[in-house]
């Protein structure tokens, strides 16, 4: 059986996309048949972050209004053989998505695919409603940071109340939080909400804990999802993070401020 | 010019993949903001690609894929359309 995962935040500018892009190629690289889908109509990224953008044709909403078949929307990631992208539309508005359209879409990939990620837009409105509507578990991408754990908060209470398995009083929602740019250093000096502290506020479980770092910025000017960056320590511990879904145990790493020796603390440089 | 101390800190290759960034952007951009002032006529062409080839031969509309691929100065796009019998070869070639 398919899974249906969206990646949700509430609030914008988290890392939603990031995590997509990473996710999706990281369950792709472990030879799981996966789709993701940017639902973020209007303002397409994912495309980019994916480095799919010069080869965009059709997108959802040409899918869903019959100007184009599901095939042909798909773009099939010349890196990773079992992924492919669905691009949202970017000349439409949301009101060109409707349920009755994303659940045709859903059920014709879920014949084909393992793993159906929906890429949510920001915000609790149309387009981040069907984003959830579908899923059977959850991605939260939260900031160790105020407004992101309330924000994180409300979309837990849409997922539980207007998701399709929350009205049908199916199992709820699998619920997993995802802290992405965590800095321990901050951490450390009480700028920034500590891990045990959002996860005591959110009570979810623990899923992944994405630091800041340089290699995100990087990997999206390049168009390649940070995870194919082995080096990075953000590529490595959303490795972690899609290992830990699929039902590993791994302990969690890049959650402890380095001691910086001398010539790090002259010549400055980050986390890679 | 870049510092010696960006030298150490290995800003070189930042600024290649900040260059990669600014040439993908001008790409894509400049196909968006055509596509804001015309209506995107690639679901037309193809609409209209495939139903002068049906005219010929019977195709499965499931089978035609259309691949693009923009560029600064010149885009391609292949339109793979899969025809079924060999004696419908004849009449028509693909389109490619
Ligand atoms: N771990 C990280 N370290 C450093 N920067 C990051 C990290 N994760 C994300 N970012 C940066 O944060 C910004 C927002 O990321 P992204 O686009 O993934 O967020 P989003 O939640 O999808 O945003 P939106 O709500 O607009 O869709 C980007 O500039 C991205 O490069
Ligand atoms: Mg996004």
């Amino acid at each position: 059986m398919a899974q249906v995962v969206v990646v949700t935040s509430g609030k914008g500018g988290v890392g939603k996309t990031t995590s997509s892009a990473a996710f999706a190629t990281g369950l792709a690289q472990r030879g799981k048949k996966t789709v993701v889908i940017d639902f973020d109509v209007g303002l397409r990224n994912l495309d980019l972050i994916m480095g799919v953008e010069r080869r965009v044709v059709f997108d959802i909403v040409n899918v869903i209004s019959g100007e184009a078949r599901l095939n042909q929307a798909l773009i099939r990631d010349k890196r990773v053989d079992t992924l492919s992208i669905l691009p949202a539309s970017q000349t439409r508005d949301k009101d060109a998505l409707t349920k009755e359209g994303v659940a045709r879409i859903i059920e014709e990939l879920a014949k084909d695919f393992d793993y159906i990620l929906c890429d949510s837009p920001a915000g609790i409105e149309k387009g981040a409603l069907l984003a959830l509507y579908f899923a059977d578990q959850a991605v939260v991408v939260t900031n160790p940071e105020v407004s992101s754990v309330r924000d994180s908060d409300r979309i837990l209470g849409v997922l539980q109340s207007r998701s399709k398995r929350a009205e049908e009083k199916k199992d709820p929602v699998k619920e997993h939080l995802l802290v992405t740019r965590f800095d321990p250093v901050r951490v450390e000096r009480g700028e920034m909400l500590k891990l045990e502290d959002i996860q005591e506020i959110l009570s979810i479980p623990l899923l992944g804990v994405i630091p800041e770092s340089e290699s995100v910025l990087k990997a999206s000017n390049t168009g390649t999802p940070v995870i194919m960056d082995a080096e990075s320590q953000a590529g490595q511990a959303y490795a972690d993070a899609v290992a830990r879904f699929l039902g590993e145990e791994k302990p969690h790493r890049f959650i402890e401020a380095e001691k910086k020796g001398l010539f790090k603390r002259l010549f400055g440089g980050r986390a890679a | 010019m870049m510092s010696w101390i960006d030298f150490f800190r290995g800003k070189r290759k930042e600024e290649s993949s900040a260059s990669a960034a600014k040439e993908r952007l001008q790409i894509v951009l400049a196909h968006e903001r055509i596509g804001r002032t015309r209506e995107d006529f690639l679901p037309k062409l193809q609409q209209e690609l495939v139903a002068v080839v049906a005219r010929y031969v019977a195709i499965d509309p499931g089978k035609v894929n259309v691949n693009l691929d923009r560029g600064g100065d010149m885009s391609t796009l292949a339109i793979e359309i899969e025809l079924p019998a060999p004696a419908a070869m004849r009449m028509a070639a693909g389109a490619r």
